[in-house]
């Protein structure tokens, strides 16, 4: 490691132990005008009277602050819960509005300082560190060491990286609150952007663009030489920056409704709900062309664009939870579980999120054109029971929490509903496989441990068997690390493309395919 | 006993293991156990440097999951075989335990050739061949290695030169050739090998030889000297000066053997129901005019295990392999063949077309006949398709046809540089043609894949 990279190193480490501490800093002190003006109109009174026992109080922490604000709030509603009053129980979360509003703190009189401090250092660190990986060698594969790696191969770091990312998708989701020192952080930015404030998934996106670009240009550097992996890590990188981060907050900004033009559903599971309907269809054009826009993608983009390409066209070049696995998650490939079993897993689970998602959205839908009349609010509780073990749990916390654990793509492959339709495309109708090569493979198996989907890719390669598979994303990586030249991905015609008894050139005494 | 016919095949490696695999495709019925001291399971040989190198683990080198063997009831002996009683028909392990066999398949593989250098068995000496190789080269590289010497330019010195150079190790390549792999490769690809081998900063040493291996005081290596009378100062020295059959335990028995197996076209040897494949077996007579009477590679010890499956299930078909074909890695570039390409040959009789790119690491190479018809092509620094290349030179065409073709031919990854147009370009101003070369495509134009 030269100078540099240790430099690159040590900044980032320094940007992360902040971001840790950060959200510890400053006071809480809640007032009654605090109160008022961030709860709803229903709900302020009664606030009012949970609260007033700590307005005034300073909290030296978070921890101080919410747990005397959990203590007040939790034995109102316990006590209502207990006499079966649901009507009057408060369901809304306050915690992270009020946290916030109730905080004073350097990070928020200071943001950009902090800002610049946490974030600012660990993304310039990690510049450092990834900008000239591997200068000094020729082109190549440039994987030595990963199995020798902690932090590759489930070693120490590995399991201190993953229990870290648990617990930051765990506190997100379930604690924002603990974190509104670090969403003030960033509330200028967002300001800029949508002209709001930031909110705990404004802070979510920006990490998330962040770390796709910083660990973009480490696949730049790791894949020199391979015009195929540099296009689609810069692809990712476009899409996230643009479609899913910049542009959703400029139409905020326009007063148009929120959108991210490349996301589709199934993934994008509220896309029919009915507070997403009503936001289209009271957004005018543009919001009329939004919706027409995500239905297209469900009916045409979808089948006709993994037809000409696979659905790699989708998971590896376009979306966010593929640029993600790309780009951070490439360090932890290898770690995929290439067992039949595993196999037989991920047929079962992903499948059945598909049925879970195509019911739940069939219901909210029939739901909405009865009037409500059909199951009343049995849908919000559908809503919030996927979007909890769906939405949060898996896709969040096992999709991106396990990374060094089992792979980078967790989410895509066991879980994700709209790969399962672009992936039962890519099988039954598509031009997409990976072809191999005559009988050149040699059974080495590194087409199969770098695999991130834990496709058996020898399995197919060694009997010069095309490989057709539903969960391929097409990252191409297989084809880069064959050291014989065995494997292609292509586009071709569907005649022979799936050839259940290969026969291996090269020996003409007997001609078998068995 | 049953009357099931009980096939045992010493040595799981590529043509035993395949063997195995079709023989059980084709009969449900025979028992097959398959024996082998080296590992339990199948693994490949060839991906032993990247274990070494962190790529992968060990278990990613087996091609099959453990219950595979069972689930195919292919009985699995971990053993070492001490002799081989043929007369009786059993074969005795080094534990005294025997096993009886109906057919007996001997599939042993090769070990690295020693050439009785003084100092050979030193510790700090090896070749690179087994798995234990591999342990024990893991062992002896963990401390104390400031330099390593590598002896023999083939494909395993290259390799383990890039293993060594993995833990930082230097190395001195020793070659006895003028060229690198020049027994094998024409002069412009051994010069190209040879460039990119410095690139490496390897010490690569031509026409150079190993006289004396030297020890230090505990009989570990202490220094090399070579055929220049230099003393090279290492503590590991790298013997990969090519193989040769593993048969040692088959010699002084009423089995013929030479320098492997002696066997026929159908892999009989002298003693019926007994046979042998792989790198083990010598033919009697060369299985065609471009091959030799030992066949080293991986892919033909595939095509003997398939065949002898094959033939111990029907009427035996002689082994008749086609187009010569294969593959390898230099450090950083890859290698392809199809056909065979000598080191040298007469230029009366062949054409050459010789094409390289401005890098110095990417070539082709096509011989012709006189009349035109394409013989074999090499190509470095790109991927091309066996199956047109097997086709291309089967039915004979002409190289200009060869080459007209060449896009279809291509096997590198989307948005590569396209080669194929500059070979196009220099073809048709060498040799003339009737054709126009590919053009870039929309895609590749925008994406600046230019060569």
């Amino acid at each position: 490691m030269k100078w540099i990279e240790k430099i690159g190193l040590g900044l980032f480490l320094i940007g992360l132990i902040a971001f840790i501490v950060i959200p510890f800093f400053g006071k809480y002190t809640l007032s009654e005008e605090l109160v008022l003006t961030n709860t709803k109109n229903i709900h302020q009174e009664k606030m009012d009277e949970i609260l007033s026992p700590i307005y005034g109080q300073e909290f030296s922490s978070n921890l101080a602050f919410l747990s005397a604000f959990g203590e007040n709030f939790n034995t109102y509603n316990d006590s209502l819960k207990s006499q079966q009053l649901w009507d009057q129980v408060i369901w809304d979360d306050y915690s992270f509005p009020l946290a916030k509003a109730a905080l004073q703190s350097p990070v928020r009189e200071n943001p950009w300082l902090y800002f610049g401090f946490s974030i600012g250092l660990a993304v310039l660190g990690g510049f450092l560190y990834n900008f000239r990986q591997h200068s000094g060698e020729s082109a190549g594969i440039k994987n030595n060491g990963i199995f020798h790696s902690s932090l590759k191969n489930k070693g120490l770091i590995g399991m201190l990286t993953g229990s870290f990312l648990i617990l930051f998708y765990i506190v997100l989701y379930w604690y924002p609150a603990y974190l509104v020192n670090l969403v003030w952080m960033v509330d200028p930015i967002s300001e800029f952007l949508s002209g709001n404030p930031a909110s705990q998934w404004f802070l979510y996106g920006l990490i998330y663009t962040l770390a796709i670009i910083v660990m973009g240009v480490r696949m730049f550097r790791k894949y020199r030489g391979n015009k195929y992996q540099q296009l689609r890590t810069a692809s990712v990188m476009f899409f996230q920056t643009a479609f899913a981060f910049l542009i959703p907050e400029i139409l905020v900004l326009l007063n148009q409704p929120y959108f991210d033009f490349k996301n589709i559903w199934p993934l994008d599971y509220d896309f029919f709900y009915d507070y997403q309907i009503a936001t289209f269809l009271s957004g005018g054009g543009v919001g009329m062309f939004m919706l027409i826009w995500g239905i297209l993608l469900i009916i045409v983009g979808v089948p006709v664009f993994t037809y000409f390409f696979g659905k790699r066209w989708y998971c590896s070049w376009v979306c966010g939870c593929g640029g993600l696995a790309e780009t951070v998650g490439d360090p932890f490939r290898q770690l995929s579980d290439k067992s039949v079993k595993a196999w037989k897993y991920e047929r079962w689970i992903i499948h059945g999120v598909l049925v879970l998602a195509v019911l739940m959205t069939a219901l909210t839908i029939a739901n909405y054109f009865s009037g409500f009349s059909f199951l009343g609010n049995v849908t919000n509780q559908l809503h919030s029971f996927y979007g909890f073990a769906i939405g949060s749990a898996f896709a969040g916390v096992v999709g991106t929490g396990f990374y060094p654990f089992m792979g980078n793509r967790v989410w895509c492959r066991f879980g994700c509903p709209l790969a399962a339709y672009l992936g039962i495309v890519q099988r039954f109708k598509s031009r997409f496989r990976i072809t191999t090569n005559g009988g050149q493979c040699i059974s080495c198996g590194n087409c199969s441990t770098y695999c991130e989907m834990g496709i058996d890719v020898r399995w197919y390669a060694q009997r010069g068997q095309n490989i057709v598979r539903s969960s391929c994303v097409g990252c191409g990586v297989c084809s880069a690390v064959c050291p014989r030249g065995v494997l292609k991905l292509e586009n071709g015609p569907e005649e022979n493309r799936i050839n259940e008894l290969p026969i291996i050139i090269g020996n003409n005494s007997i001609k078998i395919n068995l | 006993m049953s009357q099931t016919r009980h096939v045992v095949i010493i040595g799981n490696g590529i043509s035993g293991v395949t063997c195995a695999r079709h023989l059980r495709k084709l009969d449900s019925g025979v028992r097959i156990t398959l024996i082998s001291g080296e590992s339990k399971y199948f693994f490949s040989r060839t991906a032993l440097m990247y274990v070494f190198m962190g790529h992968m683990k060990f278990e990613h080198t087996q091609p099959y999951e453990n219950h595979f063997w069972e689930k195919n009831r292919i009985d699995l002996k971990e053993a070492w075989v001490s002799k081989v009683d043929f007369g009786n028909k059993f074969v005795v392990f080094t534990s005294g335990e025997k096993l009886t066999y109906d057919t007996l398949v001997i599939a042993t593989g090769s070990k690295p050739n020693k050439f009785g250098w003084p100092g050979q068995d030193l510790k700090g000496v090896q070749g690179l061949y087994s798995k234990q190789d591999l342990e024990l080269m893991e062992q002896i590289t963990q401390s104390g290695v400031s330099r390593a010497v590598i002896v023999g330019g083939g494909l395993i010195g290259i390799e383990m030169a890039e293993m060594l150079a993995y833990k930082k190790i230097p190395v001195t390549f020793l070659v006895r050739e003028k060229g690198f792999w020049d027994i094998l490769l024409p002069k412009e690809e051994s010069d190209l090998v040879g460039r990119h081998i410095l690139e490496h900063h390897i010490d690569l040493r031509l026409a150079t030889e190993l006289k004396e291996i030297l020890p230090d005081e505990k009989g570990r290596v202490r220094s090399v000297i070579t055929s220049t009378g230099e003393e090279i100062p290492c503590q590991f020295v790298g013997l990969t000066a090519g193989v040769t059959p593993n048969i040692d335990f088959l010699r002084s028995t009423e089995l013929e053997v030479d320098r492997g197996v002696k066997i026929d076209a159908f892999f009989r040897t002298n003693i019926p129901d007994v046979y042998a494949i792989g790198d083990c077996a010598e033919f009697e007579k060369a299985p065609a005019s471009d091959r030799r009477k030992i066949e080293q590679v991986w892919y033909t010890g595939r095509m003997h295990g398939e065949t002898l499956a094959y033939n111990l299930c029907n009427n035996p078909v002689p082994y008749q392999p086609g187009v010569w074909f294969n593959s390898a890695k230099f450090l950083d570039i890859e290698y392809q063949t199809y056909g065979t390409v000598p080191p040298t040959w007469d230029e009366s009789q062949i054409k050459s077309f010789y094409w390289e790119h401005a890098s110095g690491k990417v070539c082709f190479r096509m011989l012709m006949d006189k009349e035109g018809r394409i013989l074999a092509v090499n190509n470095f620094g790109f991927r091309l398709r066996h199956e047109f290349f097997d086709q291309a030179i089967h039915e004979k065409w002409s190289g200009e046809k060869v080459i007209s073709r060449l896009e279809k031919a291509n096997f590198d990854p989307e948005f590569f540089a396209p080669y194929y147009i500059e070979i196009q370009m220099a073809f048709k101003k060498e040799f003339g043609g009737n054709f126009h070369p590919a053009k870039r495509s929309f895609i590749q134009k925008l994406f600046g894949a230019s060569v």
